[in-house]
């Protein structure tokens, strides 16, 4: 249901668009006011979200340690499971952020035989890397397809992005020659969308909310290689709202684009103003995120709590002492005083 | 409460998910899956040590319809979830990213061994997020159960209590996670938030109780706890001939040493405390024991930030009393978690100590320079490279060893390595398990967290079929019959989860591998173990 709902509401917006841009004839809605509205909610949402986060302190240093700690000189230090340094802990986020690190050391449960054998059933582990494969696939193309889009919004086209859309073709196949990151996506997203579908605890943890963005980025990927390969649409006037968008100039005239392309900017216009309010602020948050970016350093250096309570107290010794002073005596335990003394205390 | 289902009746379960959407399952209280609910006279003695931290103490049952929640029990939540949001970036952070690609799913021991779908810990935080969305967020105010969200039910704090007591803060889940979302943390807030409206369980706020009063979880009172070392100076004298000095609660010495209490009274712990005291006395160490810190283990870890602060302010002001330059700290599992993340921000700076120095060896831990404290499989490691310890790790040859890692040691400070030295320095036979259920990737022994309590003997047996079927695996392959570990709770709650799932292993803390191996100046030729079983050759 939850998958059904996702694709009716993406469906919904191709609609929108179709109708507004195109039988409405509200190109300018479409071409420029609604993604400037959407980038303007994407900047406020995301840096809104950062702060609120950033507000919150990090009271304790709790790092989720993968490997041996630095102890020792003679122990070997598992330096970017387990940082001791910044440095390190970079290192350690940065193979979080570009190698999905805790990704690629997933393994899966199998149970093998069955109940009748008693305590001779096992539970076994295998290598379960097809999350981090499907994952990678997924953000590099997405990655690359952005990058590209790039030669829409400057003018000249840097090299470097004429480089890389060389190295997309190299295989050239078909006219236009078809951009290997537009496919890649395509799959990633297909692939990520079967899982959710075919994994039973996946389906069963599975929202709206994860299902949606999913066939959201699909309607975007779809509705650009339509435009590139089917629709043809005229690529000079494409780069002239582009750029219009960019200078934020509303005086230019949108005509002769072609409805496919509001799609594509509708869809691309809904995804970036609904990041910051969704599960895709993972990108922001998995910087933030206190068992990753931290060093494992809190026996070796103080870290202050801004909230920490001094009024909270060990019940004293002096308490102690008071209740178990005799037998305490009597066990032949030092105490802080006889009982002369304490009785002497009390007295007064 | 009597449990004695078989192995091949616990086993008949599978991975199958219900047809229903997650929301529309109720909690299900079955014998043998939640714990007892805390004593009223535990309670009342805890609100007036905190002044007020474990308010609407009442008689109560979880299987009971009504669970005589206070009136104003929502406003309470909310109150105390916002204040929690606003004090821990990991809450919030862990409330907004996850994505439920579910590589955590099959990482809890409890969902490997049992198949609840709500113990995948996804949908365990979801418990908490749901309400989160609904309470906190737009999208969640206007698309309700579209947008993930749910509204405060009364069955919704049953199911926070059914599961967040099914959780062991093991953490295993969060080193699976893209993100490192720590189940530990979301279990803690939401164990803080049940403890808002008077619900909570027997067997952490008690020895939580009695580590505050008597200074240890067994509530035993100094003499006593004196008496217990005294009688086990008299073991040792027994079995090696050497008299060795246990001095307590004496000002002047150069260390403290804490470990936990569990191991003062309960075999097999009770040869791992005798190990120290040997090693102690051999190496001549200037230290002391002390009653009033008498307890490593912190249940406040499990109850709130507030009472894990109170529980653990006892080490450092000990040491201040005392005199002392460091502490050395015993083999046990969640203390170190308090000891390694918590303590020197809690308590601390911790000025009036000096960065520990091995007075026998010259080695500076400038990895506890802060904290001041280091553990004992470090210090002991230290002794062994340099050669200042005699062995006879023949002593040891009947068993063939195998360690398991504990969570907190392993997961949340990355003790791995000093343990497995000390192991392979006394012992001859040591083979590991395999790799998916050892170090970083170890599994829980089920019972940490406080829930290694009698009455959740089945989720215990569920959860320990990950540990017990790699022990079963060596015990097959490599005739493993020893399992060393470095945690009272594991000595504690893996014997029974040894005799279960791998019959004929016994359980051995690390130090009492070395006590045996431990050649003392002056002994007479030993012929027993500290367990008082013929050392191999003199049978």
């Amino acid at each position: 249901m939850n998958a059904l709902y996702s694709l009716f509401a993406v469906f919904a917006l191709v609609v929108i668009a179709l109708v507004g841009a195109g039988a409405a004839g509200m190109e300018q809605l479409f071409g420029l006011y609604i993604p400037w509205l959407a980038i303007a909610v994407f900047l406020l949402g995301f840096v809104a979200k950062v702060i609120g986060w950033a507000k919150s302190p990090v009271p304790f240093r709790i790092p989720t340690t993968g490997g041996q700690m630095k102890s020792h000189d003679w122990i070997r230090h598992d330096k970017y499971d387990n940082p001791a340094t910044a440095g390190q802990t970079f290192v350690r986020m940065a193979l979080e952020v570009l190698l999905f690190r805790s990704l690629f050391r997933n393994i899966a449960v199998q149970r093998f035989g069955s109940a009748a054998d008693g305590v001779d059933v096992k539970v076994r582990y295998a290598s379960a890397k097809w999350l981090w494969l499907f994952a990678l696939i997924f953000h590099y193309s997405f990655l690359v397809v952005f990058i590209r889009h790039w030669r829409l919004f400057l003018d000249p086209v840097p090299s470097f992005i004429v480089a890389l859309e060389a190295v997309e073709t190299f295989l050239q196949i078909g006219v236009p020659t078809l951009y290997m990151s537009g496919a890649a996506l395509v799959l990633g997203a297909t692939l990520l969308l079967l899982r959710r579908f075919l994994v039973p605890q996946v389906r069963y943890i599975s929202q709206a909310a994860d299902y949606f963005p999913l066939f959201l980025i699909l309607g975007v990927a779809l509705s650009g290689i339509v435009m590139r390969y089917w629709a043809k649409t005229d690529i000079m006037a494409v780069k002239e709202v582009t750029m219009a968008l960019f200078s934020l100039n509303p005086a230019v005239h949108i005509e002769g684009v072609g409805a496919i392309f509001f799609v594509h900017v509708f869809l691309v216009s809904c995804l970036i103003a609904y990041l910051p309010f969704s599960k895709l602020m993972h990108m922001g948050g998995v910087f933030l995120s206190p068992t990753r970016n931290l060093p494992n350093d809190s026996r070796a250096r103080y870290h202050r709590n801004p909230w920490n309570d001094p009024n909270v107290k060990a019940h004293s010794y002096t308490a102690y002492e008071d209740e178990f002073r005799e037998k305490m005596i009597e066990a032949g335990l030092p105490v802080e005083k006889t009982l002369e003394e304490a009785a002497k205390t009390e007295a007064q | 409460m009597a449990w004695n289902v078989k192995p091949e009746e616990l086993l008949q379960y599978d991975y199958k998910v219900p047809q229903k959407n997650w929301m529309d399952v109720p909690p299900e209280f079955k014998p043998g899956t939640w714990c007892y609910p805390a004593k009223a006279e535990i309670l009342e003695y805890l609100n007036k040590a905190t002044k007020g931290d474990f308010p609407h103490i009442r008689e109560w049952v979880p299987t009971d319809a009504d669970w005589k929640l206070p009136e104003d029990w929502r406003e309470r939540i909310k109150k105390g979830f916002r204040e929690r949001l606003d004090k821990y970036r990991s809450f919030k952070v862990f409330m907004d990213v996850c994505v439920r690609c579910g590589a955590c799913a099959d990482k809890c021991h409890f969902y490997i061994g049992g198949g609840d779908p709500k113990n995948m810990p996804v949908l365990r935080a979801e418990l908490l997020r749901s309400i989160y969305r609904g309470e906190f967020t737009l999208a969640g105010k206007i698309l309700g159960r579209l947008a993930g969200a749910r509204k405060l039910e009364e069955d919704v704090i049953k199911e926070w209590f059914l599961y967040f007591y099914q959780c062991t803060e093991c953490r295993r889940c969060s080193l699976f996670c893209p993100y490192g979302i720590d189940t530990a943390e979301i279990t803690m807030m939401a164990r803080e938030l049940l403890h808002l409206v008077g619900c909570n369980i027997n067997w952490i706020l008690e020895p939580a109780s009695n580590s505050n009063r008597t200074g240890n979880h067994m509530g035993i009172q100094p003499h006593a706890y004196y008496g217990m070392m005294e009688f086990m100076c008299d073991d040792i004298e027994e079995i090696t001939g050497v008299k060795v000095n246990c001095p307590v609660n004496e000002k002047g010495h150069e260390v403290l040493f804490i470990t936990p209490s569990g191991d003062i009274f309960a075999d097999p712990g009770t040869y791992t405390y005798m190990g120290y005291l040997m090693l102690f006395h051999e190496i001549g160490l200037d230290y002391t024991w002390s009653t009033y810190a008498s307890e490593g283990g912190n249940f406040g870890l499990f109850t709130s930030d507030r009472m894990m602060k109170k529980l653990n302010a006892k080490m450092y002001a000990e040491a201040k009393r005392l005199g002392v330059k460091y502490i050395i700290g015993g083999e046990c599992g969640h203390m170190w978690r308090v000891l390694n993340q918590y303590m020197d921000t809690m308590n601390g700076p911790a000025d009036f100590l000096e960065t520990p120095v091995s007075p026998i060896t010259g080695t500076r831990f400038d990895n506890a320079a802060g904290t001041s404290m280091i553990h004992i499989t470090e210090f002991t490691s230290d002794l062994m490279k340099h050669g200042k310890l005699k062995l006879d790790p023949s002593r040891n040859d009947d068993k063939i060893v195998t360690f398991h890692d504990s969570c907190n040691p392993a997961r949340a400070m990355g003790l791995l390595d000093e343990p497995r030295y000390v192991i392979q320095n006394v012992c001859n036979n040591f083979v590991e398990m395999p790799e998916d259920t050892i170090r970083e990737k170890t599994f829980c022994c089920s019972g940490g967290s406080g829930l290694n309590t009698d009455e959740f003997m089945e989720m215990r047996m569920r959860g320990g079929i990950g540990r017990g079927n790699a022990l079963r695996h060596v015990q097959q392959k490599n005739g493993v019959n020893t399992l060393a570990t470095i945690c009272a709770i594991d000595r504690a709650t893996l014997p029974p989860l040894a005799r279960y799932w791998a019959p004929g292993v016994e359980v051995y803390g690390v130090h009492e591998l070395v006590a045996n191996a431990l050649v003392m100046t002056g002994e007479k030729p030993r012929e027993v173990d500290l367990r008082q079983e013929p050392l191999p050759g003199m049978e």
